[in-house]
């Protein structure tokens, strides 16, 4: 409990559970939020500082890792950290060819970018939930939340640049009449052209719902799956501060569910890297 | 919780590295990639070719073994034939040597016979005409007798 005996649990988890906000206060103007209602009160005109910056350096990290490897690739005998470049590029070259069908050559760095920046944000799960707003908080920064991909914004932020790449190729691909047709002409169709204008409202709204479900699924599964993860380790947390026996027994779990999220993470970023694909490939598909 | 400029900044910084992947990092791994693999499996053609080469020079080292051996077994047997040709040829020559010494030799006798008898002729008239002068003594015409003589010689 960040040795604050004074707060209580529900305080502790809310703590937890608040970014860094900076943002245009209707009272005080462009300056960071002091408490969640202050963030809340911000608006759209602000930024999440934790998770942002958390996102774009773990991006960096990637960005760093995978051009060092780049750098001293040879056609010789692979080394050390370019086998793992490497081996982290087969693998997902082979997923890519196994769902994607057209021809790309941006959805394969897409889905490496995808697959190693969200695992990066994953993994800043299994950092014990104290050790960082500790940290922080003897510096003066009040509120860290050090998982990106716990913060809606993140999530829906990339889903909502798939989106805008499912829009972009289906357009591309199949045309602006295509694209429309596909939206208005199925499932259901008829011969009679006066049955397909009835039919056109109906698959319209059928379709569309399933278009504008992908973004928000693909967002909001990953969220999820993080945030109640995140939940589940700041609630084993708590046991800490209730003696030593259930501090012992919350190691135990601590280290079970650290253990398990192993799994989550790796799984929720294959997941996004899949269905991006996936989308992708379906955007290309000419019917 | 709330849905602010975050979700922006991250969709901006989300494109910004798939570009950078695309850019500074997929193409340059997976060309080395490529390029290994076709050096991989060029090397294995390469050494497909070497023993391939190999199995083939052993067979055309066989070969030229058993070609040799023939050889030389064919220029052994041309020899014992000439060898056998030249004793032949040496036996033949020593014959027909021998014959023509004896023929020779032959001839020389007869001709020694003949001359010998040639002389004995001459002779024999001279020391039967010396004999018969003697016998005669001076009364005896020499050119009547010698006659005589002659005819008796031309007999013998």
């Amino acid at each position: 409990m960040a040795g604050d005996t004074q707060q209580t649990g529900t305080e502790y988890i809310q703590h937890h559970l608040t970014n860094l906000t900076f943002g245009q206060h209707p009272d005080h103007g462009w300056s960071f939020a002091h408490n969640a209602q202050e963030a809340a009160e911000m608006g759209f005109m602000a930024v999440n500082v934790d998770s942002l910056g958390w996102s774009i350096g773990l991006g960096l990290v990637f960005a760093f890792l995978f051009r060092w490897a780049a750098m001293r690739a040879t056609t010789g005998i692979p080394t050390g950290w370019q086998n793992f470049a490497e081996m982290m590029i087969e693998f997902v070259d082979g997923t890519v060819k196994d769902s994607f069908h057209g021809r790309n050559p941006w959805i394969a760095p897409m889905a490496l970018t995808i697959f190693v920046w969200v695992f990066l944000m994953n993994l800043m799960d299994l950092i014990p939930v104290d050790i960082i707003p500790w940290l922080m908080s003897l510096g003066g920064v009040h509120f860290q939340k050090i998982v990106p991909s716990t913060d809606p914004n993140i999530t829906l932020g990339m889903a909502l640049a798939v989106f805008g790449m499912i829009l972009y190729y289906s357009i591309k691909v199949k045309g602006i009449g295509g694209f429309v047709g596909e939206l208005t002409l199925q499932p259901f169709g008829a011969k009679n052209p006066i049955v397909q204008a009835i039919f056109v409202p109906i698959n319209l709204a059928l379709e569309l719902v399933g278009l504008l479900a992908k973004p928000f699924s693909l967002g909001l599964r990953l969220f999820g799956n993080m945030y109640a993860g995140e939940m589940i380790f700041i609630l084993i947390a708590m046991m800490y501060s209730a003696g030593w026996i259930l501090g012992t027994f919350g190691g135990a779990l601590q280290l079970g569910w650290a253990i398990f999220h192993i799994l989550i993470i790796t799984l929720q970023a294959f997941i996004f890297m899949v269905l991006t694909i996936v989308y992708l490939s379906m955007a290309h598909e000419d019917h | 919780m709330n849905i602010n400029l975050t979700l922006f900044g991250q969709l901006i910084s989300f494109l910004f590295f798939i570009w950078f992947c695309k850019k500074f990092v997929w193409t340059a791994i997976i060309h080395s990639m490529e390029e290994r693999q076709k050096k991989i499996a060029d090397g294995l053609d390469a050494a497909d070719r070497a023993s391939r080469d190999l199995e083939l020079a052993q067979e055309k080292a066989t070969e030229q073994l058993k070609e040799a051996k023939q050889e030389a077994s064919s220029i052994i047997e041309q020899a014992n034939k000439r060898a056998s040709q030249i004793v032949d040829e040496a036996k033949e020559q020593a014959r027909s040597e021998g014959d023509r010494l004896k023929v020779a030799a032959q001839a020389e006798i007869e001709q020694e016979m003949n001359r010998a008898k040639e002389e004995l002729r001459n002779n024999v008239a001279t020391l039967a005409l010396a004999g018969a002068e003697k016998v005669l003594k001076a009364n005896i015409d020499e050119s009547a007798n010698r006659a005589l003589v002659d005819d008796l010689a031309a007999q013998l």
